[in-house]
């Protein structure tokens, strides 16, 4: 079964690209995945006849105990049968209904066979879970194949309203699900319904579940969705609207019936609202001018009939139940399908403009009569031999004592009066002859399409006048039932109640449908008392406004509220934790060590004088003095790595505000009022403050050693390394480290792809001829670049550096260009010794690559963008890659000789000169951390850098052509 | 343990200023913010960390005796170098956002998006979903029999 359900799917997602070269010949082909499901059913008739099941299963999550199983009994094997047998006969149809040119057909295929194999899964599977999943996914299908007609409003609407009915049902059901499972401490259903669980929580979980079955079945109050399904192409209400998909509730009702037909306010839930479907459908389907809308709210009325045999219990009610399943699947599906092919024909469904059709197509009326009289209970058609074991079963309990049963009786036969004269109706209605109107004219489209509809009329035929061969086979569900029973399905009885009940109810529907006239009249006068739709439609626009208001409360759209919100929530739950805390710590002392005090108050000054700053580049100046402030504190904490790092990062972080800046305006805007200035201070000073509280009693709850105090062993003799902080980084907790080196590749791409908008070129422009421009002699030669800005650039002024000339005089500074030339080679020099000395002493990968990245700064600095081209000729990206490559390298490296991620071998040796050198692999990773640092930086500078002065230069450029313009038009 | 209340009441000012500034429309005020409690944060793993000691590193003399803890110097040190980048980043965001925007004079400060909004904006939203929803409405109306209507001539309803 599993391996059936497999096959659905991949099939499934094959047929749109078949449909491409089969068009509509792929649903013949795809049918015949459909009926080897039902063949294979078939095949185990003997198995389920006997009273045994068929049971497969195939563990899924251990944890949860849910197991993909399956079970096939005889309720699973008749539906098995039906939502099998119809699908494929429904597919076939569809080769036919369907034109070649029609939009969306693979789609449509696809999700038609998807849905068959959906159904299948779901009355076969036995975990409830599994059963709730399949359950769900028919909702979605059904979604898509409603709304199939994309473009028509009204498809969208009814697809939506069908989706959201049934997924609300489904999820106050899955709560059920959930808590009949918990109940009885397994996931099957079986043994959910053998156990019979009677607690109160059972009896909430069951109802939970009836919700979920209702609203599948479109009973009462979910009816509303199903006629408003009928948007849906024929094919599709056919099978998911009258043969599968509604009777999914139908369904799993039948399934819990034997276990729970008794709880309280079982049989009282269904009977009533069964009841009232079956009347309030039967009613509304009297008055239709669409005839599939006959049929839509005709099934509304069947679905209340079957809700109330199913799930009524007793042998008696689960034999007449099963019968009547089978008979209407049988009927309606062929009713829809004739529906369809009236439609096909005539090019209308309003039987004000059909005339005459019975004449025409004496087949189609022929098929439509035998349904219609089996839906309407004539002999000796299934449909009455249904009928009668429903009326039988409930004369049974009713003559028992059972007042429910009374009430079934009634409103069930009342019911049967009113389906009889609908079905009347739709029959004169579509095969009528209106006096005065000339005959349909019809199109012919062969006699493949009536295939289907001819196969389930046979059915219907044949099943009734051998319904007698048929009771064994659906006895077996009966018997699981609880009480005895005698009952045979069969056409004569002799003259029994049951007999007379469907007489009088023939006879009654028939005055009905004569005085057609008075009915009509009298439904005018009676106006709806109760409208779900409308109920529906308030409820679901007054759902989507206040989701919308609060929205638009809660999210203005703008980062401060957002942040406010957030931090006051902070504040709130910290203060009151920090209420609650009772560890505080022994002391306090005012001060480490004297310089503490000074350091501090500068850069609390710093901060304060940062926060009220007007100008952009002063704040920025400000925030760089606290940073400082901070490397003195490190440094004297007795951290130099940190000093070093933050010192490196304070300057190239100065540099980056300082090429972004340049471009903003000079001042920030201030548009705030005071009150709001107010508010944010205060939120401010209350985080300020519950920090402090934090960092407290966070020093008070400390009890355990730091594991800091193993780390310079494991430094020595491990990693061969001296300097602790180095060695965490790039050997004990590298992991660590790879992932920061991962996220700094990610920014540097996300800052490149923030500025190179227009594609990102692969380097920065280089100096034309630029090999030859390193030759000292060709110094003088004046640069002709075509790109390079003003005439000024022209000098033939002695450049220091490559790409010196490029720059505007102005922006010129010999003195720059002088220590740029000068520091540059050792300042890259000293980069390179901290990456390698880092391992004993401060240093590092991260240090030395600030410190070449600095030195990229200036470089740049001194000599513009073609500066920067010619320090490092070489794509960021390609750095940036390198440098991760080499890391991942010596991360993977150490699997290949056996050791785990990550862990580094050495190679130690006496070099003369040098000295002891100890050389491991964790260098290499160290060398990765420093080319990727370089390249973060390196992208920095040609995007906030580079790029920018680009963009500057195109604005400047496009201002002048625009003044050149409008002067030359002042000249005119 | 016990810590220095000057770094404390330093850490509760640096994050009082940062918040306050985070908190402005102003995205270059955000990130001038956000650097500070950057600071700030660095500052709380520092003051949590235990006392101040030599460097931690191996000397194998009775110095080593008094080192600092390496364990939050570690955090710090990755801290620093991350903070740096999402510098970086904001800064590219808060150039990308202004050139697009076309703010010019008004620097980067940004509107709240939904505080115009008017109920009207609202309703149009929801705009084509009801639509959909009176349109199969109006189908299911029109199947309704009503029999004052002549039924002969249907066309004429339709």
């Amino acid at each position: 079964m599993a391996l059936l359900l497999l096959a659905f799917f991949v099939v499934s997602c094959a047929t749109p690209s078949l449909t491409r070269w089969m068009s509509t010949r792929v649903f013949y082909a795809i049918s015949v995945l459909p009926f080897g499901a039902f063949a294979y059913t078939l095949t185990q008739t003997p198995t389920v006849t006997a009273g045994e099941t068929i049971t497969e299963s195939i563990p899924w999550i251990p944890q949860l105990g849910i197991v993909l199983s399956f079970r096939v009994d005889t309720l699973a094997w008749v539906l098995a049968l039906i939502v099998t047998g119809i699908g494929g006969l429904v597919l076939i149809y569809c080769a036919r209904y369907f034109s070649r040119s029609e939009p969306g057909l693979g789609r449509f295929a696809a999700l038609l066979l998807a849905f068959a194999g959906t159904m299948y899964g779901l009355v076969t599977a036995d975990d409830i879970i599994v059963m709730f999943m399949f359950w769900e996914i028919t909702s979605v299908l059904s979604y898509l194949l409603i709304g199939h007609y994309i473009d028509r409003k009204e498809s969208r609407g009814a697809a939506l309203q069908a989706l959201l009915v049934t997924t609300f049902g489904g999820l106050v059901m899955l709560v059920g699900v959930v808590m009949i499972s918990v109940q009885a401490g397994t996931t099957s259903l079986a043994s959910i319904v053998d156990q019979g669980l009677d607690s109160p929580a059972a009896t909430v979980a069951i109802l939970l579940i009836l919700v979920g079955a209702l609203s599948k079945s479109a009973i009462v109050p979910f009816h509303f969705w199903l006629p408003a399904a009928m948007a849906a192409p024929t094919p599709v209400s056919a099978y998911l609207h009258a043969a599968a998909m509604v009777k999914a509730g139908i369904y799993l009702v039948g399934r819990l019936a034997p276990g729970y037909a008794d709880a309280p306010g079982w049989r009282e839930t269904l009977v009533v609202l069964g009841v009232w479907a079956m009347l309030v459908g039967a009613w509304r389907s009297l008055r239709q001018y669409d005839l599939k809308l006959v049929l839509a709210y005709g099934t509304v009325s069947q679905l209340g009939f079957l809700m109330v045999i199913v799930g009524f219990g007793g042998y008696e009610a689960g034999l007449a139940g099963a019968a009547l399943l089978l008979a209407h699947a049988c009927y309606k599906a062929a009713l829809f399908l004739v529906v369809g092919i009236i439609d096909h024909r005539a090019g209308t469904r309003d039987w004000r403009k059909l005339s005459g059709i019975g004449r025409q197509s004496t087949v189609l009326a022929a098929i439509s009569l035998i349904a219609v009289a089996s839906m309407a209970g004539i002999p000796p058609l299934f449909g009455f031999v249904a009928k009668e074991a429903v009326f039988a079963a409930f004369l049974d309990a009713a003559q028992s004592g059972d007042g429910w049963g009374w009430v079934a009786l009634i409103g069930t036969a009342v019911g049967s009066v009113l389906t009889v004269a609908y079905s009347m109706r739709f029959f004169w209605g579509a095969f009528g002859r209106r006096p005065g109107m000339e005959p349909t004219e019809l199109h012919s489209d062969g006699w493949g399409i009536l295939v289907a509809p001819a196969t389930l009329a046979i059915i219907t035929v044949v099943f009734g006048l051998g319904a007698s061969l048929v009771d064994p086979f659906l006895a077996p569900y009966a018997e699981t039932m609880p009480g005895p029973g005698d009952y045979h399905l069969a056409l004569w009885h002799g003259f029994e109640p049951a007999l007379a009940i469907s007489a009088i109810v023939v006879i009654l529907g028939v005055v009905m449908f004569v005085k057609r006239k008075s009915v009509a009249r009298m439904q005018d006068a009676v106006s709806p008392m109760m409208d779900s739709s409308r109920g529906y439609w308030a409820t679901v626009q007054f759902i989507d406004r206040l989701s919308a208001r609060t929205t638009i409360f809660a999210q203005r759209g703008g980062l401060p509220q957002y942040l406010g919100t957030i931090l006051v929530v902070y504040v709130l739950t910290l203060g009151a934790a920090s209420l609650m805390n009772r560890t505080w710590p022994d002391s306090i002392r005012p001060w480490d060590y004297p310089e503490q005090v000074l350091i501090a108050v500068a850069i609390a000054i710093a901060a304060v004088m940062a926060g009220q700053a007007k100008q952009r580049m002063s704040a920025v100046l400000l925030v760089g003095t606290t940073g400082f402030g901070m490397v003195a504190l490190f440094a004297l904490h007795g951290a130099p790595d940190l000093a070093l790092t933050q010192a490196l990062v304070e300057m190239v972080t100065l540099v980056v505000f300082v090429l972004v800046l340049r471009r903003l305006p000079t001042r920030i805007a201030q548009r705030n009022k005071p009150v709001k200035r107010l508010v944010r201070a205060t939120i401010g000073i209350a985080v300020g403050l519950i920090m402090a509280v934090v960092a407290v009693v966070a020093l008070g709850a400390r009890q355990a050693e730091s594991i800091g105090k193993e780390w310079p062993r494991l430094a020595v003799e491990e990693a061969h390394g001296m300097n602790i902080v180095n060695v965490v980084l790039v050997d004990i907790r590298a992991w660590d480290t790879m992932g920061e080196i991962s996220v700094l590749v990610v920014v540097a791409t996300g800052i490149a792809s923030l500025l190179f908008v227009t594609g990102r070129v692969g380097a920065i422009p280089r100096l034309q001829g630029s090999r030859q421009q390193r030759r000292g002699r060709n110094r003088r030669r004046v640069i002709v670049d075509p790109l390079a800005p003003g005439p000024e650039a022209s000098s033939n002024r002695m450049s220091w550096l490559l790409a010196g000339r490029t720059l505007a005089r102005g922006h010129r500074s010999v003195l720059l260009e002088v220590l740029v030339r000068l520091l540059f080679h050792p300042a890259i020099l000293v980069s390179v010794y901290l990456l390698f000395a880092g391992h004993n002493a401060p240093g590092g990968g991260f240090a030395g690559g600030l410190l070449a990245g600095l030195a990229l700064v200036a470089r740049y600095l001194a000599g513009g963008r073609y500066e920067l081209a010619e320090a490092i000729p070489v794509d960021a990206g390609k750095i940036l890659g390198i440098g991760l490559i080499l890391a991942v390298g010596s991360a993977i490296g150490s699997l290949v000789f056996g050791g785990a991620v990550l862990e580094s071998a050495y190679f130690e040796a006496d070099v003369p000169v040098l000295g002891h050198l100890s050389f491991g692999t964790s260098t290499i990773f160290d060398f990765g951390v420093y080319l990727v640092v370089v390249g973060l930086t390196l992208d920095i500078l040609r995007s906030l850098g580079a790029e920018i002065d680009r963009q500057q230069e195109d604005a400047d450029l496009s201002a002048e052509a625009q003044d050149d313009f409008s002067e030359s038009e002042a000249a005119r | 343990m016990t810590a220095s209340a000057t770094l404390i009441i330093l850490m509760a000012v640096l994050y009082a200023v940062g918040i306050t500034v985070m908190l402005e429309r102003s995205l270059t005020r955000v990130l001038i913010g956000f650097m500070l409690v950057g600071n700030a944060t660095n500052l709380l793993i520092l003051l949590v960390s235990g006392p101040s000691g030599s460097a931690p590193i191996v000397t194998g003399t009775a110095t080593d005796e008094s080192m600092a803890d390496p364990v939050p110097q570690v955090l710090m040190l990755t801290a620093i170098v991350i903070n740096f980048g999402i510098t970086a980043f904001v800064l590219a965001l808060i150039y990308r956002s202004w050139w697009l925007a076309q703010l010019g004079d008004q620097g980067d400060s940004v509107p709240d998006q939904h505080t115009e909004d008017t109920s009207a904006q609202t309703e149009a939203t929801f705009d084509a979903v009801d639509l959909d929803d009176a349109a199969i409405q109006q189908v299911l109306a029109d199947s309704d029999e009503h029999p004052d209507d002549d039924e002969k001539e249907p066309e004429k309803r339709s």
